[in-house]
């Protein structure tokens, strides 16, 4: 998820004025532009990457090239577009785009990088434009550019104060030559009239009327509603089903087995009964009737207890393999002045996505068209492709906003479903699992186990770390999601220290759950800092500044930014003159991830029964020069503050007997209203380039929530959820 | 078998199970997309309608009970999409995913016409049963509040969302 994607390949803006007067704009990548003039033949030879058009009238459509899940993005990049195309806000108008890998880069919603990935992007392409637009002025004006400047959508010619609106420049413009984006002259960041400020979501009126928008919103002549049945065993398959007997319900037209895909293993076509109605509800009672008989295989044999019972074995014995080492952790132990050893777990989390899982598709003359709501539309081509042996170029897929992604829909299991349903079926087809379907046949965050060894010398300095990190997989690989890299934090910043690892082989699927393998490791850190620092008898945050302090540079944490927001949050929580009394209680943590630096302090009050209520939490974080729209980032970090909670106190998959016991919100439950506390957010700019925020504000809560138990109880979580450890205490 | 009702103010009627839920009738029959499926068990509250002016879970409910009854969904929570609480929503700029939205509004409209200036605490009574997965809570809480503060039938939106 942490992946890095610089601008490099040259890219090269495209001109056209295509039927209806309207300027198309877009990048290309790869190959030379080709600028087609005004009323020019051969646009069919075009091939635009559209992401901004203009209308005579001045309106100006700008492309929404990546799939919202609710993360903002379709408001965030077409704001930066805009800025530098240097137009008004209120004089544009969004579009989502399809997925078209010949015209756009990355489009997905994962690991918090549109920011990074497009920001230089985005604005190059609307400074590109807006270059074009100048040209086409000075050209008309037969003035040179430099007299020229643009405000509001009008280029303006200062020397004599003459004014031509974009919408008046249309042919003109077509026939200049593109820039190659590197080439354009960007605004200098003072200048920024919509990036930085707070513009509302583009779909908030189409929300709040109830407007047709998400993918199980979508409807085709003819189309029938699906369910499919899977193995409650994942991976199990169908050794036989009741179909005569589902053929017969009210509503239903077809029943079918559905086959398992090819070598797809877990995140492809996994099989089942698919039943197709009239209406999802017919459907859904069908599905009642039915009776199946599975092949369950082996993972039947999983369970939660079993994984927590080897986890334990595997601890006791050598570990499997060294992920990392430095310095000589066993001798810094055995010189050191106090030694803490604890054992962390975190459990298997589900995503939950409000919108359940849903997918429509329709295969007619060999040609497949899939409605989405997905994360990763082009992965999601590859997959059916492959599995349903359609080529890519017969395959369209619409993205539609998503009710919610948190990762889950960075596979598209539920999109290659749908897709065979539609190519066996023969009409339009709306699969939509059941909310219990989406619980029990998740990508889950996979559980975790470390066993911790830390030393501190006599001066109260952190000398030795040593994890040994229980974890899912088969040799030298790890479960998707499952794995730690090796320069995970406090690597580098701690002279001796040791990151091991064991794995246990694992058949349940596992995947990306919002601040992947953070949102586990930051509590465990994090809370075994805390443990560290008390045992030193420093203060948690004095003692977190000292571990910044002096190390060397390297990839992850930058030391200078994760000590400014530590400072920062220190300053905003009060924390140096918190009162200090059993029942209350502020813990701190920081934690680096998709490229924000975020350090939270929370505060904690909890009964002598152990009721806990958390009154309070300040966040300060670091995601660079800008923050683009400040509306949406504080709704971002507190979301993902609220988000890390409701992990953190209440939830938790158990496998058994290699099914997933929980089902509903009733047994998975998620935060509600009343829940909810204050929540402070402020951010610390830096001269780095802006960076995303739909993540690196989840995990450090988790610790901070457990640091702030410990002061308030001296009871220490190592285990979650929190909701099942004994908070009680007596002073 | 036909049941009839009203739905935002017009009188239709299906043929439909009489144990069909409101909600699929709803979403499948009268094509109308804006309520929502979460839980299927009155967990959630994304499916919530006014059932004559009571909040009510549509997902539970068989369209058998809404016989001869008003109903209410959030395509008819104002004509134009100008209900102070639709113009609050949008000001403060409530919504991530905006899934859970429209229950939400039906939740807090509700309340609004029961208690016009609700405290804190009526705000969690009445809306706790609606979970928004992004966790939208303290800008829901915010604009309950703004929207009892705003003026009803007015023109043009205050709080439009820019195009």
């Amino acid at each position: 998820m942490k992946t890095s994607s610089p601008v490099t390949r040259r890219e090269f803006v495209q001109v056209a004025l295509v039927a209806g007067g309207a300027l198309v704009i877009g990048t290309r990548v790869g190959r030379a532009a080709r600028v087609m003039g005004a009323g020019s033949r051969g646009l069919a030879d075009f091939v635009p990457n559209p992401f901004i058009r203009v209308s005579p009238d001045g309106m100006v459509t700008i492309i929404a090239q990546n799939p919202e899940i609710g993360q903002g993005v379709k408001t965030m990049l077409p704001m930066i577009i805009a800025d530098e195309l240097d137009v008004e806000w209120q004089s544009v108008r969004i579009e989502q785009a399809p997925l078209d890998t010949s015209k756009f880069t990355q489009q997905s919603a994962g690991g918090s990088t549109a920011t990074p990935n497009h920001w230089t992007r985005m604005r190059r392409v609307g400074a590109a434009a807006r270059a074009m637009l100048v040209s086409a002025a000075a050209q008309t004006w037969n003035v040179p550019e430099g007299e020229c400047t643009t405000t509001a959508g009008t280029v303006t010619h200062l020397p004599t104060n003459r004014g031509l609106k974009y919408g008046d420049l249309l042919e003109r413009a077509a026939a200049i030559p593109a820039p190659t984006l590197e080439s354009v002259v960007l605004k200098d960041p003072k200048n920024f009239r919509i990036i930085g400020q707070r513009i509302r979501g583009v779909d908030n009126h189409a929300i709040v009327t109830g407007t047709p928008l998400f993918g199980i919103d979508v409807t085709m002549p003819g189309m029938l509603c699906a369910v499919i049945e899977k193995c409650p065993v994942f991976a199990g398959t169908v050794q036989s089903a009741n179909l005569d007997v589902i053929r017969t319900q009210p509503g239903v037209k077809q029943a079918f087995i559905v086959e398992p895909g090819q070598g797809n293993a877990l995140n492809g076509l996994l099989g089942g009964v698919a039943i197709l109605a009239d209406n999802w509800w017919a459907a859904r009672q069908a599905r009642t009737k039915l009776r199946v008989v599975w092949n369950e295989g082996a993972t039947a044999e999983q369970s939660s207890a079993g994984f927590s019972d080897r986890a334990g074995e595997l601890a006791r014995q050598a570990p499997q393999r060294s992920v990392r080492k430095d310095g000589d952790p066993e001798a810094a132990l055995s010189g050191a002045a106090k030694v803490v050893r604890a054992e962390y777990f975190y459990p298997f989390l589900a995503h939950a996505a409000l919108e359940p899982m849903n997918c429509t598709a329709w295969f007619r003359d060999n040609k497949l068209e899939i409605w989405a709501p997905t994360q990763s539309p082009a992965n999601g081509r590859g997959l059916v492709s492959r599995t349903l042996g359609i080529p890519e170029t017969s395959i369209t897929i619409h993205i539609t906003r998503s009710g919610g992604g948190f990762g889950r829909r960075l596979n598209n299991d539920y999109m290659v479903e749908a897709a065979a349903l539609a190519v066996k079926a023969g009409v339009p087809v709306k699969l939509l699992w059941t909310r219990e379907d989406d619980i029990r046949h998740d990508f889950y965050r996979p559980a975790g186990f470390h066993f911790l060894t830390g030393g501190v010398d006599r001066s109260g300095k952190l000398t030795a770390w040593r994890d040994h990190f229980v974890s899912f997989g088969e040799g030298e690989r790890f479960a998707p999601a499952a794995g730690l890299g090796a320069t995970e934090f406090p690597q580098r910043f701690v002279p001796n220290f040791a990151l091991d690892a064991s794995v246990m082989p694992l058949g349940v699927p596992t995947g990306f759950l919002r601040a992947p393998t953070s949102n586990g490791v930051a509590f465990v850190v994090q809370s075994f800092l805390d443990e560290l620092a008390h045992a030193a008898g420093t203060d948690p945050l004095d003692f977190r500044l000292a571990l910044l302090a002096g190390a060397p540079d390297g990839e992850g944490v930058n030391a200078a930014r994760m000590k400014g927001v530590l400072e920062l949050v220190a300053e905003k929580s009060g924390w140096a003159a918190r009162k200090k009394e059993r029942g209350r209680g502020m813990g701190v943590a920081f934690h680096y991830s998709h490229r924000g630096h975020f350090a939270e302090v929370v505060q904690v009050s909890v009964t002598r029964q152990g009721g806990l209520t958390v009154e309070k939490v300040w966040v300060a974080g670091d995601i660079g020069s800008e923050v683009i729209n400040p509306s949406n980032a504080e709704n971002q970090v507190q979301g993902s503050v609220l988000d890390g909670i409701a992990e953190a106190r209440f939830q938790e998959i158990t496998i058994d007997k290699g099914r997933a016991v929980q089902g509903n919100f009733n047994d998975f439950p998620l935060l509600r209203l009343n829940q909810a506390m204050p929540i402070e957010v402020h951010f610390r700019k830096t001269e780095f380039p802006p960076t995303g925020l739909g993540e690196p504000a989840l995990p450090p809560v988790i610790p901070a929530l457990c640091n702030a138990i410990f002061e308030a109880t001296g009871r220490r979580i190592r285990r979650l959820p929190i909701g099942k450890q004994d908070l009680s205490w007596v002073s | 078998m036909s049941t009839t009702f009203k739905v935002n103010g017009k009188a239709v009627t299906v043929d439909v199970p009489t144990d069909m839920p409101l909600l699929w009738v709803l979403r499948d029959v009268l094509d109308l997309k804006g309520t929502k499926f979460g839980c299927g068990i009155a967990q959630c509250g994304a499916c919530t309608v006014h059932l004559g002016g009571v909040p009510t879970r549509s997902c539970v409910t068989p369209v058998a009970a809404v016989a001869g009854k008003d109903i209410t969904t959030i395509e008819g929570l104002s004509p134009d999409g100008t209900h102070p609480l639709q113009r609050a929503w949008e000001e403060l700029d409530v919504p991530q995913c905006g899934y859970c939205q429209a229950g939400q509004l039906m939740s807090a409209a509700a309340l609004l016409a029961r208690k016009p200036k609700p405290t804190d605490a009526d705000i969690d009574t009445a809306m706790n049963g609606n979970l928004c997965r992004c966790a939208t809570y303290l800008r829901i809480r915010q604009a309950v509040h703004l929207a009892a503060t705003l003026p009803a039938n007015v023109a043009s939106p205050v709080g439009r969302a820019k195009p």
